[in-house]
């Protein structure tokens, strides 16, 4: 786990960013409003201005997508390594500028504002809140947030933090981290647009998904193919024999993930297994199948 | 299409929220307001603004329900003067959230000095925020209340074109309209106002600035009564016309001046709220004929 906290400079450019962004996109009257919001929120003297600003974000700027163009959201990386802002819209943009513009050099400070802001967040403002959790400063002391992110029974909250987003593969305990890759599939969300899921692969996550699996297949429910990612490196004997019948009688995604676990598998018996399927097998060798795709 | 612009979301079920959308309710409003006990600190009444705020909408929106609120201290839990001055404190961020559509429901309950000092404080914020306000109108000595209500509304200086009386009956009705302000009318199978009675007023006093709403809550109330009370207008033999003013376009005309309810947020929602916060109306995405379940229609 890196740490990756911002400094007023990193921040400072973070802001930059953001406000890049969002000023080729805004009417001019928006982005009056936006950059009076942040003066106010930068001068400190009225607390209350960061959740007004946040609340209101949504009137002033709008709702679309944000949709960025390939080489803005390089520009993003080279300042935040791994951001992705796919399906961020406008209006998260300005309440994550808003978070920033209210650091003043004080973690300690700024954690505490976050947590208030937080603590009375609506839906929509909690969601562009935990996206934003990469680029805020403090990283580490914002991780109770994401953990209480990971518990909320509104998905999209959930995948605001799992999705699309570096701060849990930096920050989660595996603890943490594995309660979020079995939580995914158990809400019938998607795996693959988690980040560090093949750098994160652990026993125990492996252990625990695999006794998910036996469940599911006791109850006659079906497996998310995506789960075997997570297992493939510690797979053993029983799970090779499931994955070879999977093989066999599986769906074409089915198929392609006991594929593509076999592939990915120390174990002996698993180019055996992998005999009943010779063309997937290739296909899982050569990069033509990969997990995305039977996501 | 039906918007139902008082419910109490929070205290129903599932099937609710199902029946309430295959009978063609698009949007709901749930007034921020007691919940059948009196809350003893701030803390738990700001989790509740939170999540009516919240968790509730996610829910209305898994159905096809859009949900909005109305964020205000209501006239009972006025009476508790402590946590009266921290809720005053905590409203102006709530209110100003995506999706309130007015300061509501306020207003009187017995009342009280206090009930008048904190509904006096929240004119002045709705006045201030340019929100629309929803006004609970007493149970117990109604007809006077009521008039008070508006008196002190008039007094300061809130215009009534922006405020919706509620749980108005034929006792009270006449001063509402003539006065100026929107009258709401709670159908309830025990109390309150019936389906029927409210045929008779829409007859008697035309559709314009009327409106029917549930009120359902945690008690003897029913989510349909909207669609059934538009069956019903059908049935006597009402206009179409009156009948979408007053189970559907009045509400939203005078929500809507919050300018945080419109028709396209349910009949072209924008792409970043269908991929999270709305999976889309069935009845709308299907084009289904509306159904109202009548199993215990009263």
């Amino acid at each position: 786990m890196g740490s990756t906290g911002m400094d007023m400079t990193q921040v400072e450019r973070a802001k930059a960013l953001l406000h890049g962004w969002l000023a080729s996109r805004l009417s001019p009257e928006a982005l009056g409003w936006l950059d009076q919001q942040i003066a106010l929120i930068e001068g400190g003297e009225r607390p209350l201005q960061l959740g007004i600003a946040i609340g209101l974000a949504p009137r002033k700027v709008g709702k679309d997508d944000l949709a960025l163009s390939f080489a803005e959201q390089e520009a993003g990386r080279e300042i935040r390594p791994d951001l992705d802002a796919t399906g961020w819209s406008v209006d998260q943009a300005a309440r994550i500028l808003f978070v920033l513009a209210s650091f003043r050099g004080e973690e300690a400070a700024f954690a505490g504002a976050f947590d208030r802001i937080l603590a009375a967040a609506e839906i929509g403002e909690q969601i562009a809140l935990l996206r934003g959790l990469p680029l805020f400063p403090a990283p580490a002391r914002l991780v109770s947030h994401a953990a209480e992110g990971v518990r909320s029974a509104m998905q999209p909250i959930f995948e605001a933090v799992a999705h699309r987003n570096p701060y849990p593969r930096e920050q989660f305990s595996d603890a943490q981290w594995n309660q979020m890759v079995v939580k995914t599939l158990f809400i019938g969300s998607r795996l693959w647009p988690i980040q560090g899921l093949d750098a994160r692969r652990n026993a125990d996550l492996a252990r625990m998904l695999i006794d998910y699996a036996a469940e599911r297949r006791a109850a006659g429910r079906t497996i998310s193919p995506e789960l075997w990612r997570c297992v493939a490196p510690f797979l053993e004997g029983a799970e090779i024999a499931m994955l070879a019948s999977i093989l066999c009688d599986g769906s074409e995604a089915e198929r392609g993930g006991a594929a593509l676990a076999l592939s990915e598998s120390p174990h002996p018996s698993a180019k055996a297994a992998l005999e009943a399927a010779p063309d997937l097998a290739a296909a899982a060798r050569d990069g033509r199948l990969t997990w995305t795709m039977i996501a | 299409m039906y918007i139902d612009p008082h419910a109490h979301m929070i205290s129903r079920t599932t099937n609710d929220y199902e029946a309430m959308a295959s009978a063609g309710v698009v949007a709901v409003i749930e007034p921020a307001f007691w919940i059948g006990q009196a809350r003893t600190n701030v803390g738990s009444y700001k989790d509740y603004l939170s999540h009516i705020l919240g968790f509730e909408r996610f829910r209305a929106g898994q159905f096809g329900v859009r949900h909005y609120c109305c964020i205000g201290l209501n006239s009972k839990e006025a009476n508790n003067e402590a946590l009266a001055e921290g809720v005053m404190e905590i409203l102006p961020s709530f209110a100003t959230k995506e999706g309130v559509v007015a300061i509501g429901e306020i207003g009187y309950d017995e009342q009280t000095a206090l009930e008048d000092k904190y509904f006096r404080l929240q004119l002045d914020l709705a006045r201030d925020l340019d929100l629309p306000v929803m006004i609970h109108t007493p149970h117990r000595d109604k007809k006077r209340g009521a008039s008070r209500s508006m008196d002190v509304i008039l007094e300061h200086k809130v215009d009534p074109s922006r405020v919706v009386i509620d749980h108005v009956n034929e006792e009270t009705i006449g001063e509402v309209k003539d006065r100026g302000f929107w009258a709401a009318f709670s159908i309830y199978p025990h109390s309150k106002m019936t389906a029927e009675r409210m045929v008779s007023l829409v007859k008697t006093y035309g559709p314009e600035r009327l409106i029917v709403d549930s009120a359902c809550d945690w008690g003897v109330s029913d989510p349909l009564s909207v669609p059934k009370t538009a069956q019903l207008m059908a049935d006597q033999g009402l206009t179409a016309e009156a009948i979408r003013l007053v189970t559907y376009a009045n509400a939203l005309a005078v929500y809507g001046k919050s300018g945080q309810m419109s028709e396209d947020d349910w009949l072209s929602p924008p792409p970043i709220d269908q991929r999270t916060l709305y999976q889309g109306n069935t009845v709308l995405r299907g084009g289904q004929a509306p159904r109202v379940v009548t199993k215990d229609a009263g």
